[in-house]
C-alpha cells in the first residue's frame, strides 16, 4: 500500500532529510511532514522541495496534533542517532533518542490513521565483545550491553518499539537495524574519524567494520515506507574491512595506542571537537561488529549496491582525501627496486 | 535493484586462492630442488623479491580481501604460515597419515585430541593441512574466548581465520563449505598432566556435533601423536593461575626453571593421523534435535581417536625417534 501522508522525524540532518526529498519528489505521496526541532540546513531544505518542515520536538506531545491534525498514514522515525550535536550534547541526545522515541510512538498510537512505522535503529544492539559470534542474524541479543549510550539508548528505542507493535497490531512496523554509515556526503562519527590524518585505534585490537553506503540507507527506508514488510532486518553493505585496512586504503596513518591511554587520547579529540567517541564505540573500535544480511536480501528484497569496501572507497574519493603516503609512489618504489634487481642481475 | 553488484566474499576468496595455488601445485612435487635453484639463479630469486614487493604494496594500500569472520589469507599466507615450516618439517618431523580423508571441496569438521600445554598441536595440524592436502586448504579452528578476549593474541587469530568456539559460528563456517578444526577437550585436554598423557577428557556437551549434524558435514576424527611430550606438565600452580587469569600455570621439567629456555618445545617426532569421515546427513529430519543420536556420535568420535592414538602408540618405538 502507497501511503498518502508520509512524516519523517529528523529532516535536519542527512538521512531525514534526503528521505523527505526523494518523499516529495514522488508523486504517489500526496503529502510530507518533516519534523524537527532546528530548520534542515539550507541547501538540504531546497532539495526537500514540497514537504512541509514543522518544527517541533518529538519530545512534545503537540507531535500528537501534527500526526492527528495532517491525517499521517506512515511515520518514518529516522532521528534516533550516534551523533551528539557539540561536546556536552549527549545528555540531549539520549533524551531526544529515548524519550523522544516513547513521545512519538505514544501520538501514534492515539491515532487510528497511522498504518506504518519505519524506525531507524541501529547494529549497535548487539553490543560489541570478545565473546559474540562473528556475525549477528536478527535473533540474536547482546552478550552484556553497555550501562550507558547509544547502544542502550537504540535497544531501548528497539523494546518501545516492540511495545507498540503488540498495542497496535493493525500497524506495520519496520526496523531496520543499519551499521555504520559511510559515503561522500553523510558526517558521522566514522567519516570524521578516518578523515583524520593519523589515525588512533586501540593496541592490539583490530576491529571488523561492516559498513553500508548512505545511498543504500536512504533506498531501504524508502523500499520500507513504500512497501508493507513487517519485521526486522539487519541492513549492511556486503563484505567485511578490517580497522587498519581501513585505514591504510584511507592512505592515513595508524597510530596504535595502549588502552590504559585510550581515555585520555578520547578526551584530548573529544575536546579538539576532531571526533567524540562514546564508550559503546570505543569498544566498537576494538571489537567490530558483522551482521547477517540474508533476511534482507530474501525477505526485504534489496540488496545493497556498493560492498563495504566499495562504499568506503567511495567515501576516500568522494572526500578527496588525499592519501599521506601516495599509492603511485609506492608503485614507483616498487618498480625502482625491482629495475635495480634486474640490473644486478 | 536492477544494476546491482555483489561481490560474493567467498567465491573472491576461493578464486583467489586457486589463481595463488595453482603455480605453487606445479611447484610441490619437488620442493627441495626448487629451493637450491632459487639459491643459485637469479630469475627466482628476483621472482621471490617481486613478490615480496608486490606484497608489501597490497599491505600498504590496504588492498586485501578480509571474509565477515576476519580471515585475512594474504597474511596467513604469507607471513604467518611460513614461519611453522621448519618447526612442522624439522623441529617435530610431523608426518600427516589419511590426507585423503580431507574432502577436496566442501565443509567438513575435524575433531582432534588436544595436548602438549601450548596449543602448537593446532598450530602443526592447521600447517600440515595446508601444505599436504592437494588443494591447501585452509582449517578454519574453533578457539576458546581467552585467545578472542586477549588482546594481540585475539586480532591475530581472528586474521589467521580462528573463530569464537561457538555454534552460530561453527555452523555458518562449515555451510559456507569452510574445513573447521575443533578440539573438544579444550583446557581440560590441552592443560592435563603428564601421567595422563593420551587419555583423552571429557568431548564438551557435543556441541560440535550437533553443528555438523544440523550442517550435514562429515566429521573427520583426527588423532595427534608426539604433542603430549613437548612440554611435558608435571605440575601446576594453581594460584599464579588465578592470578594471571590463566585457565593454568604449567610446571615443566624445564619451565619456570629455565625462564624462557623452558619455551622451547622438546622435539618429539609427530603423527597426524586423520580417520575415515563419518557422515551426518544419513540420519533424516532434524538429527540435531535428538540427544541421544548426539550422544552416541559424540562417544564414537572419541573412541575412534582414542583407539587411533592407542594403535599409533604401540607403533611408535621412541618418543623422539618415532
Amino acid at each position: 500500500m502507497t501511503p498518502k501522508v508520509v512524516l519523517v522525524t529528523g529532516v535536519s540532518r542527512f538521512l531525514g532529510g534526503h528521505l523527505a526529498a526523494r518523499f516529495a519528489a514522488n508523486p504517489e505521496i500526496e503529502r510530507v511532514l518533516g519534523v524537527d526541532t532546528e530548520p534542515p540546513p539550507r541547501d538540504l531544505l531546497r532539495r526537500m522541495g514540497r514537504a512541509e518542515f514543522v518544527r517541533a520536538d518529538i519530545r512534545n506531545p503537540l507531535i500528537a496534533k501534527v500526526i492527528s491534525t495532517a491525517n499521517v498514514d506512515t511515520v518514518v522515525h529516522a532521528s534516533v542517532t550516534a551523533n551528539p550535536a557539540g561536546p556536552t550534547g549527549r545528555t540531549v541526545m539520549k533524551e531526544m533518542n529515548v524519550i523522544g522515541t516513547m513521545q512519538l510512538l505514544a501520538a501514534c498510537q492515539k491515532s487510528p490513521q497511522v498504518r506504518k512505522l519505519v524506525v531507524k535503529s541501529t547494529s549497535a544492539v548487539y553490543g560489541s565483545s570478545s565473546r559474540d559470534p562473528a556475525v549477528f542474524t536478527e535473533g540474536m541479543g547482546p552478550k552484556d550491553l553497555p550501562s550507558s549510550g547509544y547502544a542502550k539508548d537504540a535497544v531501548e528505542v528497539e523494546g518501545y518499539v516492540r511495545g507498540f507493535g503488540r498495542r497496535r497490531p493493525d500497524v506495520h512496523v519496520t526496523t531496520l537495524r543499519f551499521t555504520n554509515f559511510i559515503g561522500p556526503r553523510i558526517d558521522t562519527v566514522l567519516t570524521r574519524y578516518f578523515a583524520l590524518p593519523v589515525v588512533p585505534t586501540v593496541l592490539g585490537y583490530d576491529a571488523r567494520v561492516q559498513l553500508l553506503h548512505s545511498e543504500d540507507a536512504l533506498a531501504v527506508l524508502e523500499r520500507a515506507t513504500m512497501h508493507d514488510l513487517p519485521g526486522v532486518f539487519n541492513v549492511g553493505g556486503d563484505g567485511v574491512l578490517l580497522l587498519s585496512q581501513a585505514i591504510r586504503r584511507a592512505g592515513r596513518i595508524n597510530l596504535p595506542v595502549p588502552s590504559v591511554a585510550v581515555p585520555t587520547v578520547g578526551g584530548l579529540f573529544r575536546s579538539a571537537r576532531l571526533v567524540d567517541f562514546s564508550p559503546d564505540q570505543m569498544r566498537f573500535l576494538n571489537w567490530g561488529r558483522v551482521v547477517d544480511t540474508t533476511l534482507l536480501k530474501t525477505e526485504f528484497g534489496f540488496t545493497p549496491r556498493w560492498t563495504t569496501q566499495q562504499a568506503f572507497d567511495d567515501y576516500v574519493n568522494g572526500r578527496g582525501l588525499r592519501p599521506l603516503i601516495d599509492p603511485e609512489l609506492v608503485a614507483a618504489a616498487e618498480q625502482t627496486v625491482l629495475a635495480t634487481a634486474a640490473k644486478l642481475r | 535493484m536492477a544494476g546491482a553488484r555483489v561481490i560474493p566474499l567467498h567465491g573472491g576468496a576461493e578464486q583467489a586462492r586457486q589463481r595463488r595455488t595453482r603455480p605453487q601445485v606445479e611447484v610441490v612435487p619437488e620442493p627441495e630442488t626448487t629451493a637450491a635453484v632459487e639459491e643459485t639463479a637469479a630469475p627466482d630469486w628476483e621472482r621471490r623479491l617481486a613478490d615480496v614487493l608486490a606484497f608489501a604494496r597490497r599491505r600498504i594500500a590496504g588492498d586485501y580481501q578480509v571474509d565477515e569472520f576476519g580471515f585475512d589469507q594474504d597474511l596467513t599466507d604469507n607471513v604467518l604460515l611460513p614461519p611453522l615450516k621448519p618447526l612442522y618439517e624439522k623441529w617435530f618431523r610431523a608426518e600427516t597419515i589419511g590426507i585423503h580423508n580431507i574432502p577436496a571441496t566442501g565443509g567438513a569438521l575435524i575433531v582432534a585430541n588436544h595436548s602438549g600445554t601450548l596449543p602448537l598441536d593446532a598450530l602443526m595440524t592447521a600447517y600440515g593441512i595446508h601444505s599436504e592436502h592437494p588443494n591447501q586448504r585452509h582449517l578454519r579452528m574453533l578457539g576458546a574466548d581467552l585467545v578472542f578476549r586477549t588482546p594481540m593474541l585475539g586480532a591475530l587469530a581472528r586474521k589467521s581465520g580462528q573463530t569464537l568456539a561457538c555454534n552460530p559460528d561453527a555452523e555458518r563456517l562449515m555451510s559456507s563449505g569452510e574445513l573447521v578444526g575443533v578440539w573438544p577437550e579444550g583446557f581440560k585436554g590441552i592443560g592435563k598432566p603428564f601421567k595422563d598423557r593420551y587419555k583423552l577428557q571429557r568431548f564438551g556437551r557435543g556441541g560440535f556435533v550437533s553443528a555438523a549434524l544440523k550442517t550435514g558435514v562429515p566429521i573427520i576424527p583426527c588423532s595427534i601423536v608426539g604433542a603430549e611430550e613437548i612440554y611435558p606438565m608435571i605440575g601446576d600452580i594453581k594460584a599464579l593461575a588465578r592470578l594471571f587469569g590463566f585457565p593454568y600455570f604449567p610446571v615443566t621439567p624445564f619451565f619456570p626453571l629455565l625462564g624462557p629456555l623452558g619455551a622451547i618445545p622438546l622435539p618429539s617426532k609427530w603423527y597426524i593421523e586423520f580417520g575415515e569421515p563419518i557422515r551426518t546427513d544419513v540420519f533424516g529430519e532434524n538429527p540435531a534435535e535428538d540427544p541421544m543420536l548426539v550422544f552416541n556420535l559424540t562417544d564414537q568420535v572419541r573412541e575412534t581417536i582414542q583407539q587411533t592414538l592407542y594403535r599409533l602408540l604401540t607403533q611408535r618405538r621412541n618418543v623422539f625417534l618415532g
